[in-house]
């Protein structure tokens, strides 16, 4: 069984406010690492033995159509070992 | 002169929007998400709530219901249709109208009355304001920010498709202080307050989101 995983984020340019409220959130706690956050989202999806490519293009597919919005974000897809 | 509004699961203001379109002088016709059936409607009413949960992001899933399709499909052909709230969330998913409605740039939900002014009335939904009316009606939402790439704010701006703005401080953080939207073709109209819950000033601030309803039966009437 294998993992693909695809991450989506907000475009650069789009204001993430949840992102900005940890970023804020961060400093209270005595963390001062941080001088920007940005927030995202993260699919595993399991299949079973090696991802095929027609599988791999079917995800991205899925990305492109369900698990982004292409107006606002970027997602990049990966096989995880 | 029929107008369906669509419940999809986790709608709220279907009951608000089905009375407004009553008190606007035409037939409410209830349609559900998992018909492929518009039941002969002349127009489409989208309403707000929190469809499928929000899950994924607001409008995500709806996009895909079975009664979508159809709704696509018409509204393509010219048939009216209005989103509200989520609605309009969902039809930004659906891409009938551009951008897409982000998390308010203060993170709260808000829930307020909100004047907004009308700025195109030659839309079926819209037809009975008058150019630059301000109108006082309720705006409850978590992502009614509206956002799109410089090109597409040009453009709405340039075609006049911006339909209603925000009076005042910016609630959300939309660009221009956009409150709704219209397609090129003028048939398709997205509005992130609610017309609906302010038909009457007995259960609402106002009844001037009754203007929406009215202007639809006149639309079909011409």
């Amino acid at each position: 069984m294998a993992k693909i995983v695809v991450d989506v984020m907000l475009k650069a340019e789009i204001l993430d406010p949840q992102g900005n409220a940890v970023a804020a959130a961060l400093p209270r706690l005595g963390f001062t690492f941080a001088q920007s956050v940005r927030q995202g989202k993260r699919f595993e999806i399991e299949v079973a033995g090696e991802p095929t490519p027609a599988q791999l293009a079917d995800v991205e597919k899925a990305a492109e159509v369900l698990l982004s919005n292409p107006v606002i974000e970027n997602y990049v897809v990966r096989v995880e070992k | 002169m029929r107008v369906g509004v669509v419940t999809f699961p986790g709608t709220l203001d279907d009951r608000d929007a089905a009375r407004a379109v009553r008190a606007g002088g035409a037939e409410a016709v209830e349609l559900w998400h998992g018909d492929a059936d518009l039941k002969n409607v002349d127009a489409v009413i989208l309403p707000g709530g929190f469809s499928y949960g929000d899950y994924l992001r607001c409008g995500a899933i709806s996009r895909f219901a079975p009664v979508m399709t159809l709704i696509i499909e018409q509204a393509n052909k010219g048939m009216p249709l209005l989103g509200i709230c989520n609605g309009f969330q969902v039809l930004c998913e659906s891409h009938l109208l551009p951008g897409a409605l982000t998390r308010n740039s203060d993170l709260h939900f808000l829930c307020r009355d909100q004047k907004i002014s009308i700025e195109n009335v030659e839309t079926p939904w819209t037809s009975n304001f008058s150019q630059g009316q301000e109108i006082l009606i309720p705006l409850k939402n978590g992502e009614g920010s509206f956002q799109c790439d410089d090109a597409t704010l040009a453009a709405l701006e340039g075609e006049g498709r911006i339909i209603a703005r925000y009076v005042g401080d910016n609630p959300n953080g939309s660009r221009n202080l956009i409150a709704g939207i219209t397609n090129a073709h003028g048939n398709v109209v997205g509005l992130m307050p609610h017309p609906e819950h302010a038909i009457d000033p007995l259960t609402g601030p106002s009844a001037d989101g009754l203007g929406f309803f009215t202007s639809i039966l006149n639309a079909m009437v011409k």
